[in-house]
């Protein structure tokens, strides 16, 4: 059995990439996620990858593009307001269909805002602020180990559907430590194999095949929609395929919370605090933020009272969450924002206000 | 009889979306032909910009992919980082090198890059209808400086190569211009250079093509390789400005 180790969350993401045969990093310093660079910086030399810290967030994701059009395993990661200028790039990537693995480590915004944690870049992981019609697929953890097992599913995710999947943690998940189970080291791949398994990638022509070409523009407008249509068979099949969802207590609910990444955790502990007092919650834990779990919601029983969306920020999750009730339940928000973590009395707090209950 | 004259095999039998007269094509087939004859084509990665060229390749016979405007510097950095035993270029115009990608050349070529970077400079914003480049001579009338180019206010002409040649990881840096047959050959000689001391992995390689866009300056061909002449090379000299046998 693989042996268990203390880590701290930033630091396992990183091994955990290298070990799922990733061997190429760019980025740029930003808190709370700097231990993934450095540790990127010391380890991937010795496993013969590459590191190069970039100038600016928008090089670190071109870079990326480069190098995994190129055909290389790249991970890049970031927080908000470095990923807020790496969007350019992910709507490229997306549109090229070039495989990527995106670690997001988000802190509180908008702007500069606070290196504590928040979780207000869920409009910016699942709507994104690139340009055109296209998804990442994003998936949030809500425990170092969760966040470890997803990394080598994340590189298969993008190599199978050939479009970026990001890691959506907040800062809580990259600071923390925790004793984690690392994968089994998988083999990297390179030289010639490169262009055996990645037939698309820039490899050079070897004088042996017709050039390959990496492009998004289509001048055309009969040629583009042809495109975007394709591409929208991918997602719809996302849709069927890539949905993660966690729950519990559902059938003997009177109150129901949704949570995502560390808030999950928080809110547990809230909902054994409302069990102490004879109120039963459910819990519902997207995993994958999109495709999100609408379906899920249907599970809820119409007995339940209330619906509440558990966020570190002024309520973007929620949206999708009402889209999941379809107006079967009165839906509100609990949440703390400027980078202070909810606490499990102030949710059940708001449980109770949202049932009509005195303390 | 010998053929003085014939197809290069990086060019692809294309018909360019380039206006009459324009010299983007000349710089297109003056690389291809280098790496032809070198035997690099089928070891070559190109990376093409935003701008008129941004169809490059569509017309070169090497594995080549888009950028978003200004960011090819940084995506040929990636590509190097994976494919470290091909030849790598990226062919950029003033407004993508010298204004949105400014950051990206000046770092690239800061951290001594191992390709090889092609500069199409003609003075203005080709493909978005001729408005001011940061490389637009004073006086020079754009659909953005309509009274011409003023000092004051848009700052004098940026010189690329100049800047670039003061960074200690660019190790070849030549301006060249397409306007006359005697100066193709120099230009030749410049892309030849430049993808030698790359295959030498020796730094970072800078070619500055001076070149024409009769469309946007309102001038017809002939015209406006005379005002490349008479108005660009005095701003911008011709010549090598580095070449590795100056950097110890
Ligand atoms: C982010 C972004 N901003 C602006 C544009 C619009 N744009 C397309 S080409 C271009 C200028 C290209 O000029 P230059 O690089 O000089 O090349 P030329 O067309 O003259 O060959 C601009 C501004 C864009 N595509 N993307
Ligand atoms: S607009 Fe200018 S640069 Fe573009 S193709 Fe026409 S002449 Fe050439």
């Amino acid at each position: 059995m693989n042996e268990k180790v203390l880590m701290k969350g930033n630091e396992a993401f990183a091994e955990a990439a290298i070990r799922s045969g990733c061997r190429y990093y760019f980025g740029y310093p930003i808190t709370p996620q700097n231990e993934i660079t450095e540790y990127m910086s010391r380890e991937l030399p010795k496993h013969g990858g590459s590191f190069v810290q970039a100038e600016s967030e928008i090089a670190a994701i071109n870079m990326a593009y480069g190098g995994a059009a190129a055909g290389g395993k790249v991970l890049i990661s970031s927080s908000s307001p470095g990923i807020a200028l790496m969007q350019e790039g992910f709507s490229f990537l997306c549109s090229t269909e070039i495989p990527l693995v995106i670690l997001s480590v988000s802190r509180g915004g908008p702007g500069v805002g606070t290196i504590q944690p928040g979780q207000a870049d869920y409009y910016q992981s699942t709507r994104g602020g690139g340009n055109g019609d296209y998804h990442l697929f994003v998936f949030a953890p809500s425990s170092i180990q969760e966040a470890v097992d997803m990394m080598a599913r994340a590189f298969e995710i993008a190599e199978e559907y050939r479009n970026p999947v990001m890691i959506y943690v907040d800062g809580v998940l990259g600071q923390m430590m925790e004793p984690v189970i690392l994968p089994k080291p998988i083999p990297a791949i390179s030289g010639d194999e490169i262009s055996k398994l990645r037939p698309w990638a820039m490899t050079g022509t070897g004088g042996k095949r017709e050039h390959n070409v990496i492009k998004s523009l289509y001048l055309k407008p009969e040629e583009l929609e042809a495109r975007i249509l394709d591409m929208d068979q991918k997602y719809q099949k996302a849709k069927n395929e890539l949905v993660l969802c966690k729950t519990e207590g559902l059938k003997e609910a009177e109150i129901v919370f949704v949570a995502y990444g560390s808030t999950a955790r928080i809110t547990e502990e809230a909902i054994e605090l409302l069990a102490e007092e004879g109120i039963k919650a459910g819990l519902i834990r997207p995993v994958s933020l999109w495709p999100f779990p609408y379906d899920v919601f249907d599970q809820i029983p119409d007995t339940v009272n209330a619906v509440i969306s558990v966020e570190l920020s002024m309520g973007q999750m929620i949206d999708d969450v009402k889209i999941g009730c379809r107006g079967r339940f009165p839906v509100s928000l609990s949440g703390r924002v400027g980078g202070i973590l909810i606490t499990p009395p102030e949710i059940a707090a708001d449980a109770r206000k949202a049932l009509g209950v005195r303390a | 009889m010998t053929a003085v004259f014939q197809y290069t095999k990086g060019m692809l039998p294309e018909e360019t979306t380039y206006c009459p007269g324009c010299t983007h094509g000349i710089a297109h087939r003056l690389i291809m032909e280098v790496l032809d004859e070198k035997g690099l084509l089928g070891q070559t990665i190109g990376v093409a910009p935003i701008g008129c060229s941004i169809l490059a390749h569509h017309y070169m016979n090497v594995d080549m992919c888009e950028s978003a405007h200004g960011r090819a510097p940084a995506i040929a950095t990636g590509i190097r980082r994976v494919q470290k035993d091909k030849i790598i270029f990226t062919y950029q115009g003033d407004g993508d090198l010298a204004s949105i990608g400014t950051g990206e050349i000046v770092q690239a070529a800061h951290r001594g890059e191992k390709f090889t970077t092609f500069f199409i400079n003609n003075a203005i914003y080709g493909m978005t209808g001729g408005q001011m480049a940061p490389t637009s001579l004073i006086g020079q009338r754009t659909t953005t400086s309509a009274e011409g180019r003023d000092k004051d206010s848009a700052g004098m002409p940026i010189r690329m190569a100049e800047l670039i040649a003061t960074l200690d990881g660019a190790v070849f840096v030549e301006r060249v211009s397409v306007d006359s047959p005697a100066n193709i050959r120099k230009a030749k000689k410049a892309v030849q250079n430049a993808i030698e001391v790359q295959e030498k992995r020796l730094g970072f390689g800078f070619v500055e093509i001076l070149s024409t866009c009769p469309t946007n300056w309102g001038l017809n061909p002939v015209k406006s390789l005379e005002w490349l002449r008479e108005n660009m090379i005095p701003y911008y000299p011709l010549g090598t400005l580095k070449h590795p046998g100056e950097v110890k």
